[in-house]
């Protein structure tokens, strides 16, 4: 049976439909350009991630990688168990400052994502938008052995067994749970590849960019955002 | 609360009723008559506080159990009242309109053992799993490590070792298997 009349719910969505700052308009770009804009739909780019080439000076490339492993900015994204180990870390017992490890609440300021014990499918799909929103270079830090192998999740219909088919893993912690000690460790050995620089996982994510989505939609069954979030 | 109790059973004709503890009881009750108690509990008896609803798999029997956990925080009383429903077809009357959030349990237990629940609001929508088109997942039938192998990625090489023997050959490699009995301890 289809009811005649609008509940408020509907009246109001039609209303913001027809309202005049949701109309489609002309507007003028900051370089001239005169695009069409339509504000009740999502824009987004479907430009291919591109790899980040390194300077090409040797020397400039060495200090900027100096400079890249002494400012790690985390994402303050938990997942799993691990995500406790996290707090500790900036208390003035442990102190990650002393190492330039600082949290950030969006990605787009962030450089390292703490991937923080068992990943659920559910959860994959937001890492992925997040680690994506990411900028170059970044580096992925897996902690637990859940990341590795599945850990004591290992034959769970909702958890991950390895976190490295679905976004490329820099630096594995091993652990049930790994203390913040081990932790810093990890982060120190994060700063050893950068300062070498081997932290290039994040060119690889790009090289075998069909390789890596073919894995996430494998299991991720309601894809229902754009190949490349960025 | 015995007389309580007993007032339940002459009203509702309990099938089953165990004394789990002094304050604590577990009531057995056919379907029909389950949702029924839960409202004259809440609305009679002062159970104001529902804890959680819960289900087992009863694979053998061919029967899901709800349990709905009741609280009576003035007497510190706890009920709970149990009802078997079909396996097959599984359905159960919603109770969302006494607590707000038994939609919340309910959209779980749809997702997770297939229990349809009428009329609850957005029964329908994920809960956890999301986009699944298997069988759900905490029914007995379901094979949770076929479907990991056949999923995920097993990394290779994974050992499970018997811990008693694994930490005997790593700790007292020497030792014999089976400890020696003093005679004078006899």
């Amino acid at each position: 049976m289809i009811d005649d009349k609008l509940n408020n719910k509907q009246i109001e969505d039609v209303s913001k439909f027809f309202a005049p700052e949701n109309k489609k308009r002309n507007v003028e770009t900051p370089d001239g350009q005169i695009i069409e804009v339509n504000p009740l739909t999502d824009y987004f780019s479907e430009a291919r991630p591109k790899v980040h080439e390194p300077n090409s000076s040797k020397v400039v490339e060495k200090f900027l990688n100096w400079a890249r492993a002494e400012s790690l900015w985390v994402l303050g994204f938990g997942t799993g168990c691990g995500s406790i180990e996290i707090p500790p870390l900036l208390t003035p017992r442990f102190d990650a400052f002393r190492f330039g490890v600082q949290m950030r609440p969006t990605p787009r300021q962030s450089n390292v994502i703490i991937i923080s014990g068992y990943l659920a499918v559910k959860t994959l799909k937001r890492v992925i938008r997040s680690y994506e929103q990411m900028q170059n270079p970044k580096y992925v830090l897996a902690l637990g052995s859940c990341t590795i192998n599945g850990g004591m999740y290992y034959d769970s219909y909702n958890t991950i067994n390895r976190l490295d088919k679905y976004i490329p893993v820099d630096v594995y912690v091993a652990g049930c749970m790994p203390r913040p000690e081990a932790l810093l460790a990890g982060f120190m050995k994060l700063k050893e590849l950068i300062k070498a620089g081997k932290a290039e996982n994040a060119n690889k994510y790009v090289e075998n960019f069909d390789e890596y989505k073919a894995n996430q939609k494998k299991i991720i069954n309601d894809w229902n955002m754009p190949d490349y979030n960025w | 609360m015995k007389n309580l109790i007993e007032r339940l059973h002459i009203k509702y004709s309990l099938t089953d009723i165990v004394n789990q503890r002094d304050n604590f009881v577990y009531l057995t009750i056919r379907k029909e008559n389950a949702i029924d108690l839960v409202t004259y509990l809440k609305d009679y008896e002062g159970f104001s506080h529902f804890v959680l609803l819960s289900c087992v798999d009863w694979i053998e029997e061919g029967k899901f159990q709800l349990s709905y956990f009741l609280n009576q925080p003035n007497k510190k009383f706890d009920i709970t009242i149990r009802t078997m429903i079909d396996r097959e077809n599984a359905e159960m009357q919603s109770a969302h309109h006494l607590w707000k959030h038994i939609e919340t349990y309910q959209r779980e237990l749809r997702e997770m053992y297939g229990i349809n629940f009428p009329g609850s609001p957005r029964i329908e929508e994920n809960f956890i799993l999301e986009g699944w088109d298997e069988i759900p997942p905490m029914r007995r039938e379901f094979d949770t490590k076929k479907y990991s192998e056949k999923t995920f990625f097993p990394r290779e090489g994974r050992i499970t070792y018997d811990p008693a023997t694994y930490m005997k050959d790593k700790l007292y490699p020497n030792a014999p298997i089976t400890a020696k009995v003093n005679k004078k301890d006899e």
